[in-house]
C-alpha cells in the first residue's frame, strides 16, 4: 500500500458542474481568510469564538454553520429540480446521473445533519441555559467539542466534492448498492464518516442538555414549571440519547463490511441487506422527531407571547411529548412496508403510525386554542407558526394516509412519499427553527430582525413550497417515482415537475431575503435595539435578563414560582428584592476541543483513503487532547462578588 | 437545589460509592465470572442445564456491576432507575421488534428450496403461499 492510500490527483474533480463547486468553495474559504486578515480580525476570532465554551457563541456558531449548509442544499435542490425540468425524452439536461445520484445523497444528508440539526443544537445552545435560569450548560468543554465534531463533520462532507467524490446510493445508503461491490469509491466511506464524527458530536450533546435540563434549573423551577420548550428539548434528548447509538453501530457495521470484508448487509455469505434498512429506520424514525420535538417547543413559546395568553393545555402537551417520545419508537418499519413482511406486522405498525399522529393532534389544538380570544400580534415568528399549521397539517394527512399499508403500497419511494416528508421537515422543524431564530434574534443580539423584510422572505417561502410540492404530490400519484434523473415524455410529468422548478427558485429567493434581512437588520441595528431585555413581552426566564445577555447570563439566579416565571416576576406587586451577589465561577477558553474535532477529521479522512498511518495519528492525537484536557485542573476562574456587582450595574444602567 | 450547582458539585453528590463498595464489587464480579469458568472447565453441568447456569451468573453480574460501579438505585437519584429502566424497554422493543420483523419478511418471499424447485421444473419463481 502506497503512502497516500487511495489518494491520488485523479481525486480532482473533472466534470465541469462538480470543479465549479469546489472552486466557489474554495474561492469562499479563501475569500473570509483574506478579510479576517485585512480588517485583523483573526486574533478576535480566536479568542472570541472559535475558543470559546461559552454555549451563547456556541449556539450562534451552529446556526452560522447551518445556515451556510443550507445555502449548499438549496443549491443541490435548484440543480436536481432543473435537470428534471429539462431532462425528458430525447434531451437529457446538464447532469449526468452519476452526478445526480451524488447530489439527491449529499441533499439530503446535508439538510438533515447538518441543516436541521444545525438550526436545533444552535437554539438548544442559545436558550435552554437561559431559560432554566442558569449561568452555563453542565458540561461547557464537551458542548464545545461536540460542536467541533458536528463541524468536522460539515467540513468532511463538503471536502468530498473537491477531493474524491460523494456517495451516490441515497441518504441513508441501502445496502447492497453501498456495499464495496456497488459502490467501489470513496463516497459512501465519506457519507460513513461524515456522519459518524457529527453523530458522536450529537450524541455528546444529548447527554449534555439532558443532565443540564434534569439538574441546573434555577431554584423552584420544578418539572411541571419548566416552558415547554424545556420539556420539547429534554424528550428530544432522550431520543437522541437512545437512538444514535443506534446510527453509530449500523454505519460501523457498514464500514466493517466495506474495509474489512465482512459480511453484515452483503447478499451472500449470509448477509442480509434487510436487516440494514430495519436498523436505520430503527434510529430514522425517532431522528425526525428529534427533529421535530424542539419545533414543537418553539411554538409553545412564540404562540403564548404573541397570543398575550398562557399556554392552553399546559399537561397535555407535556403527555403529549412523552408520548410521541415512547410512540416513536415503535413505528420505524412504516419506512419500509413493501420490504416484504406479512400482514401481521404491517397491521401492526400502521395502527402504531396514526395513533403516534393523536399527540401531535393535540399539540395543535392547543396552539389553537391558545390563540382562540388571544390578542394576536402578526409578527414574523407568528406567520411561521400560522404557516406551519397548514402546511403541517397537510403534510400530517398525507402521512396518515401513507400509514395504510395498502396505500404505501401504491405510494412508495414515489414523489408523493418525497411531498409529504418535505412538508413534514420544512413546513414542520425548519418553519419552527425559523420562527425561533427570528423569535429569539433580540434576546442574542440585542436588536430586533428587519419586520418587513422578515415577512416578505416568509411569504416568498410558503408560497415558494407550496409551488414547489403540490406538483409533487400530484406527480407521486401518477406514478413518479423518487430520484428521477431522466423520463419519457409521454408520461406528461414535464409541465408539473416545470412548476415543481419554478417553486424551488421561489424557496431561494424567500432565502434571499432571508440574508437581505440579516444584513440590513445589522446595519440599521440602531433603530431595533432591544433596551429592555423583553423585546417581545416574553413569559419566560431568558427574557429576565439584558439583550444581549451577559456572559454570566444572570448576575443573581433567578427564583421561580410559576409556570410563566418571567411574567409573573414582571406581575408581581412585591418590589424587586435588592441582589445578594456572591461569586462565581466560569469555564476559562480552551482550543482543545477544536484540536480533538481536527484530530477526529484527520482519522476520518484518513480512514476514507486508506492511509493508515494517518488514521493512527489521528486516533492518537485525540486521545491526547482529552488527556490533557481531563489532567488539567485549572480550567476555571472567578469573578468575584464585587466585580459582578460592578458589571451588573453597569449593565442595567 | 442550591444557588449555584456547579458540575463539581453534582459530580460529587452522585460519586459516593466508598472504597468498599468498589471492592465488594470487584470480589463479586470476579467470584461470579470464577464460578462459570470452574462449572465449565470441570464438567459440572452440561447441555441446557449448563447454558441457563451461565446466564443467570451473567446477568447477576450484569446487576452487580450495575449497582456497584454504576452506582444504580442510588437512594439520592432516581434518575438513574428511572433511564435504566427506558433503556431496557427501548432495548427490547428494539430486539424483539427486530427479529419478528426479520422473521417475518419472508412472508411474501419464496422460500430458497422452493425458488430451487421451481427453477428446475422451468417454473418462474412465484412465492407460494
Amino acid at each position: 500500500m502506497s503512502l497516500l492510500g487511495k489518494l491520488s490527483l485523479q481525486a480532482i474533480p473533472h466534470d465541469p458542474i462538480t470543479l465549479g463547486g469546489a472552486v466557489s468553495m474554495v474561492v469562499g474559504v479563501i475569500g473570509i481568510m483574506a478579510a479576517l486578515t485585512y480588517f485583523k480580525k483573526w486574533k478576535w476570532l480566536w479568542r472570541e469564538w472559535l475558543t470559546s465554551v461559552d454555549p451563547k457563541k456556541i449556539g450562534v456558531m451552529y446556526i452560522a454553520v447551518a445556515t451556510v449548509m443550507l445555502l449548499r442544499g438549496i443549491g443541490d435542490a435548484l440543480l436536481m429540480r432543473g435537470q428534471q425540468a429539462v431532462s425528458v425524452g430525447a434531451s437529457h439536461g446538464y447532469l449526468n446521473s452519476d452526478h445526480f445520484q451524488q447530489i439527491f445523497s449529499a441533499h439530503g444528508t446535508i439538510m438533515i445533519f447538518f441543516v436541521a440539526m444545525g438550526f436545533m443544537f444552535g437554539l438548544i445552545n442559545l436558550i435552554v441555559p437561559l431559560q432554566i435560569g442558569n449561568r452555563d450548560v453542565a458540561f461547557p468543554f464537551l458542548n464545545a467539542a461536540s460542536f467541533w465534531l458536528f463541524a468536522s463533520g460539515m467540513v468532511l462532507i463538503n471536502l468530498s466534492l473537491m477531493v474524491g467524490e460523494f456517495s451516490a446510493a441515497g441518504w441513508l445508503a441501502y445496502p447492497p448498492l453501498s456495499e464495496l461491490k456497488y459502490s467501489p469509491g470513496v463516497g459512501v466511506d465519506y457519507w460513513i464518516w461524515a456522519l459518524q464524527i457529527g453523530g458522536v458530536g450529537s450524541l455528546l450533546s444529548g447527554v449534555n442538555f439532558l443532565v443540564t435540563i434534569l439538574k441546573m434549573r434555577a431554584p423552584g423551577m420544578t418539572l411541571m414549571k419548566m416552558p415547554v420548550f424545556l420539556w420539547s428539548v429534554l424528550g428530544a434528548m432522550v431520543l437522541v440519547i437512545f437512538a444514535f447509538p443506534i446510527l453509530t453501530a449500523t454505519l460501523a457495521l457498514l464500514f466493517l463490511d466495506r474495509s474489512l470484508g465482512m459480511h453484515f448487509f452483503t447478499s451472500d455469505f449470509g448477509g442480509n441487506p434487510m436487516m440494514y434498512v430495519n436498523l436505520i429506520w430503527a434510529w430514522g424514525h425517532p431522528e425526525v422527531y428529534i427533529l421535530i420535538l424542539p419545533a414543537f417547543g418553539i411554538f409553545s413559546e412564540v404562540v403564548p407571547t404573541f397570543s398575550r395568553k398562557r399556554l392552553f393545555g399546559y399537561t397535555s402537551m407535556v403527555w403529549a411529548i412523552w408520548a410521541i417520545v415512547f410512540l416513536s419508537f415503535i413505528v420505524w418499519l412504516h419506512h419500509f412496508f413493501t420490504m416484504g413482511a406479512g400482514a401481521d406486522v404491517n397491521a401492526f405498525f400502521g395502527i402504531m403510525t396514526m395513533i403516534i399522529s393523536i399527540p401531535t393532534g393535540v399539540k395543535v389544538f392547543n396552539w389553537l386554542f391558545t390563540m382562540y380570544r388571544g390578542r394576536i400580534s402578526f409578527t414574523t415568528p407568528m406567520l411561521w407558526f400560522l404557516g406551519f399549521v397548514c402546511t403541517f397539517t397537510i403534510g400530517g394527512m398525507a402521512g396518515v394516509l401513507m400509514a395504510l399499508p395498502p396505500a404505501d403500497f401504491q405510494l412508495h419511494n414515489s414523489l408523493f412519499l418525497v411531498a409529504h416528508f418535505h412538508t413534514m421537515i420544512v413546513g414542520g422543524v425548519l418553519f419552527g427553527y425559523f420562527a425561533g431564530v427570528s423569535y429569539w434574534f433580540p434576546k442574542v443580539f440585542g436588536f430586533k430582525l428587519n419586520e418587513p423584510l422578515g415577512k416578505i422572505a416568509f411569504w416568498f417561502w410558503t408560497i415558494g413550497f407550496a409551488v414547489a410540492f403540490i406538483p409533487l404530490y400530484i406527480l407521486g400519484l401518477m406514478g413518479a417515482t423518487r430520484r428521477l434523473d431522466h423520463y419519457d415524455a409521454s408520461m406528461g410529468w414535464q409541465w408539473l415537475f416545470i412548476i415543481a422548478a419554478v417553486g424551488v427558485a421561489l424557496v431561494f429567493v424567500g432565502i434571499s431575503f432571508q440574508i437581505l434581512q440579516l444584513i440590513v437588520s445589522i446595519v440599521q441595528r440602531k433603530h431595533n435595539l432591544d433596551t429592555t431585555g423583553d423585546a417581545w413581552g416574553g413569559r419566560t426566564l431568558e427574557w429576565a435578563t439584558t439583550s444581549p445577555p451577559p456572559l454570566y447570563n444572570f448576575a443573581v439566579i433567578p427564583e421561580v414560582h410559576e409556570r410563566d416565571a418571567f411574567w409573573e416576576m414582571k406581575h408581581s406587586k412585591t418590589a424587586a428584592k435588592k441582589p445578594i451577589y456572591e461569586d462565581i465561577e466560569m469555564p476559562k477558553n480552551t482550543p482543545l476541543a477544536m484540536y480533538i474535532a481536527a484530530c477526529a477529521f484527520i482519522f476520518g479522512f484518513a480512514t476514507i483513503w486508506h492511509i493508515l498511518w494517518l488514521a493512527v495519528l489521528g486516533l492518537l492525537g485525540v486521545i491526547t487532547c482529552i488527556i490533557i484536557r481531563v489532567s488539567d485542573d485549572n480550567t476555571e476562574y472567578v469573578i468575584t462578588a464585587a466585580e459582578l456587582q460592578k458589571m451588573d450595574e453597569a449593565a442595567k444602567a | 437545589m442550591n444557588k449555584n450547582t456547579t458540575v463539581q458539585e453534582i459530580h460529587t453528590q452522585e460519586h459516593e460509592g466508598s472504597l468498599i463498595a468498589y471492592t465488594i464489587g470487584f470480589i463479586l464480579s470476579i467470584g461470579l465470572t470464577l464460578i462459570a469458568y470452574f462449572i465449565v472447565v470441570h464438567h459440572v453441568l452440561s447441555g441446557w442445564g449448563l447454558l441457563s447456569v451461565i446466564l443467570e451468573l451473567a446477568v447477576a453480574q450484569l446487576i452487580v456491576q450495575l449497582v456497584f460501579f454504576l452506582h444504580l438505585g442510588n437512594r439520592k437519584s432516581h434518575w438513574n432507575i428511572m433511564a435504566f429502566v427506558f433503556m431496557l424497554i427501548v432495548l427490547l422493543i428494539i430486539v424483539i421488534g427486530s427479529i419478528w420483523i426479520m422473521k417475518n419478511l419472508n412472508y411474501n418471499m419464496a422460500t430458497p428450496i422452493q425458488t430451487d424447485n421451481a427453477v428446475q421444473k422451468g417454473e418462474s419463481a412465484q412465492p407460494v403461499l
